[in-house]
């Protein structure tokens, strides 16, 4: 009897420090959602239950194997005992109770997640390889950098042209995979200002690592201004061809392309500032001069010429994708940049 | 020796190698030379040309013909045995164990090869510049990636099979396998599977992870389909088996062993051979589903032809969830076996651990789509699968207690094979107790696709499997050689490998909650995660060490271990009665079950009876 005293006290102190040290390091990052709160919430008790469970085990196993273990010289056997019916119902039911709780708890603190706000604003995610894009269509633009009004609940409807991807704000909590040929949806209500990154966590591919964009969570008024600002560009944007090319590429190319002088970190892609007229060598030795044929080739078909020192990465989707104007408001658009 | 061993080599490979690169070839065409389905047809060649080759199938065509052959081919004495399509179950098992352990010395070099690679943000060797098998850095980081997963799966289905094909007739007092020839069938289909494997990163390698999600792996490069035949081949290694193990627990039992008189071991198998048998078909066939996307165009997962890239997913996890409970159930049997031989007390709750298992087994069915919570999946479907989830802990908890209640009170011993025991319990428990998070729906929405999901399978996989491998082998190696290995290596061994173990674990976890994602060659140093992924490659490598260290104790030991014929641990389990190494048909006098297997600690009492012959 006096064993199973000093374990229970074990047993209880060991919960209480586990629980303590857990929970004084901090786990989880900032919470910026109101998403957030019921997972946190939920995650807490998660921890209870493993330094509990831990401990139950841990405990008495240790105790055990101090006090029970053979001394230098002893011999004999164990005490005999087989089994206790009602300590196996014991521990086979209780365990139940705790799973109910649980999953009652899980299914109610995702009926919290999932709680769609009416006044919701809709923004829409598009992804390809590797490259988040957001289009806000209460105002007509799209952006590279995903900026939120706070406290305000967003509607994420998200697309992916290419593979799986998945969105991913580790201080919102939450995630959604992106599959195409379906819209995939993510509610997040941001109820703290900051700077965050929205990150890929599905493999999509070699740079994968890299899909990665900034989150801005601002002022509703601050967030106004950017917009109307937005809409004004892409508006006067829309008119002329490099102006929708630019638009475009910002969806499709810019993940990879860079349109400064140095190359994307993470991505052996061309660079297209000064690209257009230039002359580059090819694999097997010959050389092209970068024309729009050369141009619109290598968008459809990216594997049929690939200039010396690159290797083939680049998605081969853009046929299905893009439509021939597109591709030549593209190529409007790289002419620009010189 | 070298030229024996290139010998062995060119044996090994050139059987597998010359059809796979030959039915390429016969065109001389480059454009047909890299077509994929001349690929893929010869890799499935190759693979038969391999097990014909080495004369696996001899018997079977020699009926075929009509012609008979003896029952037991005697094998020749020595190593040489061991290189031939043996039809002896140790014989077998030693081949499984000898190949799982090369896979994991395989997958174990990749993950430290690009273990390597994250002890810092930014790119270090593997960089866009650098250029192996056609492949840059990034590309090189996400086949070895892939493949140290797949591999290292191969490697426990191979270890798995090593201990049930070594234990389980041994400890049913049968003198074989129910079907010794598709046994060695069995086993020389997964070198050559393996081979095919670890040629996927020279065929240009794939960027997909193990589960090779289409689209993604609709688009990735050759080497996809080699990875795909790979564990094409291997599943029916792992079918075939379960079938034979199957058959051989239910008709070749000795006298009066009942279903609840068999030692908890053949029920562990038995519940992993169920799964094994009706699941494994699942991997394989949505993985040739993607062969034939590829090949012929089909649009099963093509979301632009009306397919749909979710359903994928449930195929795959419909087999590769049950799979993690292939992979531990046999190391839980194993701890089960062994504790009671150590605490000298009777098994507690023997019924209930044997059903726990197959409660676990059945279970393990109808959970499979919490790995898609986040996938797209119907939103409703959840909450059913958290609760399904969720009861895996029930017959799991059931486990931890009766082990616990196993050693209070008993006189406990700790050698080596006692110490890998219980550094299973706890570290199969951190991989327990990590697991409900990621069953309940709203934290998993956090946890997924992290380093905290990483660190939590390789929690359940060493616990589950590792360790309880490690206790086996030993634990039966004077069995297998009449000699025991080095106690203080082995010590060694353990006392490395837990806390290097723990830190790598631990340190996954912490970073992966703060956000740290799974599968990236690099990561934004704005994280501050270098430090902590600096202690986990130097514990990767501490890994690597002790695994060094054991695989020295295996050789010295064979070579000149302490000899031990008898029985060395004072077991009551029938192999431990007769003589070590065991005799070449098991048994030369066949037992009678007369009592409790594990009754420890109870005067007079007996396991099994030798029956001696009646005199005429």
């Amino acid at each position: 009897m006096r064993h199973f005293v000093i374990v229970s006290i074990l047993t209880a102190a060991m919960t209480y420090v586990i629980y303590v040290g857990l929970t004084s390091l901090g786990l989880m990052p900032v919470h910026a959602s109101t998403q957030a709160t019921s997972i946190d919430w939920l995650w807490d008790w998660q921890m209870r239950a493993m330094s509990f469970l831990f401990a139950l085990i841990v405990a008495p196993m240790s105790y055990a194997l101090v006090v029970f273990h053979r001394r230098k010289g002893e011999t004999g056997e164990g005490q005999h005992f087989e089994g206790n019916y009602n300590l196996e119902i014991a521990w086979t039911v209780l365990p139940l109770f705790a799973v109910f709780a649980f999953a009652y708890m899980g299914a109610y603190s995702l009926g919290e997640v999932r709680r769609l706000d009416p006044n919701a604003m809709v923004i829409r995610v598009h992804a390809v390889q590797w490259n988040w894009t957001f289009e806000y269509p209460d105002y007509g633009f799209s952006s590279d950098v995903l900026h939120l009004p706070i406290n305000r609940q967003i509607r994420l409807l998200m697309e992916s042209t290419d593979v799986i991807h998945s969105f991913w704000v580790p201080e919102f909590r939450v995630k959604q995979d992106l599959v195409p040929g379906r819209v995939t949806e993510l509610l997040i209500t941001p109820d703290r200002l900051g700077a965050y990154r929205v990150r890929c966590a599905e493999l999509c591919g070699i740079s994968h690592s890299y899909m990665e964009d900034d989150v801005l969570v601002e002022e509703t008024a601050d967030f106004e201004e950017w917009a109307l600002e937005q809409q004004a560009i892409a508006i006067e944007a829309s008119k002329t061809p490099e102006g929708r090319g630019r638009i475009l590429a910002a969806t499709y190319c810019l993940g990879c392309h860079s349109i400064t002088s140095t190359q994307l970190s993470g991505v052996a892609a061309p660079v297209w500032l000064g690209l257009f007229g230039k002359t580059e060598t090819l694999q097997d030795g010959s050389s092209v001069v970068v024309d729009e044929a050369y141009l619109i080739e290598s968008i459809l078909n990216p594997l049929a010429r690939i200039v010396h020192g690159f290797t083939p990465n680049m998605p081969q989707t853009f046929a299905n994708t893009l439509s021939a104007d597109q591709i030549n408001d593209i190529i409007a658009f790289i002419k620009t940049l010189k | 020796m070298g030229g024996a061993l290139f010998v062995t080599l060119m044996r090994w490979l050139l059987p597998i190698a010359l059809p796979t690169v030959f039915s390429p070839m016969p065109l001389f065409d480059t454009q047909f030379f890299f077509r994929e389905p001349a690929w893929l047809f010869g890799g499935l060649m190759g693979v038969l040309c391999f097990v014909w080759y080495h004369g696996v199938m001899d018997d079977w065509y020699q009926w075929a013909r009509g012609i008979d052959t003896p029952e037991h081919h005697e094998d020749k004495p020595g190593i040489e045995k061991y290189f031939g399509p043996s039809l002896d179950h140790k014989v077998i098992g030693i081949q499984y164990t000898v190949t799982a352990l090369a896979l994991l010395v395989i997958g174990g070099t990749f993950a430290l090869i690009f273990r390597t690679e994250l002890a810092a943000s930014r790119l270090q060797f593997l960089t866009l510049e650098f250029r192996l098998f056609e492949q840059n850095g990034l590309q090189l980081y996400n086949s070895l990636m892939s493949l140290h997963g797949m591999i290292m799966i191969v490697s426990i289905l191979l270890g798995v099979a090593a201990m049930m094909n070594y234990l389980v007739p041994l400890l049913i007092g049968a003198h074989d396998m129910a079907f010794p020839r598709l046994n060695a069938f069995s086993f020389w289909v997964a070198p050559p599977a393996a081979i095919l494997l670890v040629s996927a990163l020279i065929l240009g390698g794939f960027d997909t992870g193990w589960t090779g999600y289409p689209p993604l792996s609709a688009k990735a490069p050759l080497g996809i389909d080699m990875f795909f035949l790979g564990v094409f081949t291997a599943g029916w290694s792992s079918i075939l088996g379960s079938l034979n193990l199957i058959a051989t627990t239910l008709r070749m039992r000795a006298k009066g062993m009942t279903a609840f008189r068999m030692p908890i071991f053949v029920w562990a198998s038995i519940a992993t051979s169920l799964i094994a048998l009706t699941a494994t078909q699942l991997i394989g066939l949505s993985f040739q589903l993607v062969a034939f996307q590829r090949v012929l165009h089909m649009g099963f997962f093509d979301p632009d032809k009306g397919g749909n890239p979710v359903l994928f997913q449930h195929l795959f996890w419909f087999y590769s969830h049950p799979a993690v409970y292939v992979f531990i159930l046999p190391g839980l049997g194993i701890v089960s076996e062994l504790l009671p031989v150590f605490a000298r007390k009777p098994l507690f709750g023997y019924k209930w651990i044997a059903m726990s298992s197959l409660a676990i087994a059945l279970v393990g069915f109808v959970v499979w789509a919490h790995h898609m919570f986040t996938s797209g999946m119907n939103e409703y479907l959840r909450v059913p699968f958290m609760y399904s989830t969720l009861l895996v802990a029930i017959p799991t908890g059931v486990k931890f207690f009766s082990w616990v209640a196993t050693i209070w009170g008993g006189k406990i011993d700790t050698p080596t094979p006692m110490l890998f025991v219980l550094g299973a319990i706890v570290v199969f428990l951190l991989g327990g107790i990590t697991g409900p998070p990621n069953a309940t729906v709203s934290v998993d929405l956090h946890l997924h696709d992290t380093y905290y999901v990483v660190g939590h399978f390789h929690d359940t996989l060493f616990g589950g499997f590792v360790f309880p491998f490690f206790a086996a082998l030993y634990f039966w190696f004077p069995k297998a050689t009449g000699k025991r290995m080095n106690e203080t290596l082995g010590k060694i061994h353990f006392w490395l490998m837990t806390p290097a173990f723990l830190t790598l674990s631990f340190g996954m976890m912490r970073i992966g909650l703060l956000g740290m994602r799974r599968r990236i060659a690099d990561y934004d140093p704005a994280l501050g995660f270098d430090n902590m992924h600096l202690v986990l490659t130097i514990s990767g490598f501490l890994i690597a060490l002790s695994i060094l260290i054991f695989f020295y104790n295996l050789v010295i030991s064979i070579k000149r271990g302490e000899p031990a014929t008898g029985n060395l641990w004072n077991s009551r389990s029938p192999e431990w009665q007769v003589v070590s190494p065991m005799p070449a048909h098991n048994y030369d006098v066949p037992f009678e079950v007369v009592g409790e297997p594990y009754d420890y600690g109870l005067a007079g009492s007996k396991y099994i009876e030798f029956i001696t012959p009646k005199k005429k």
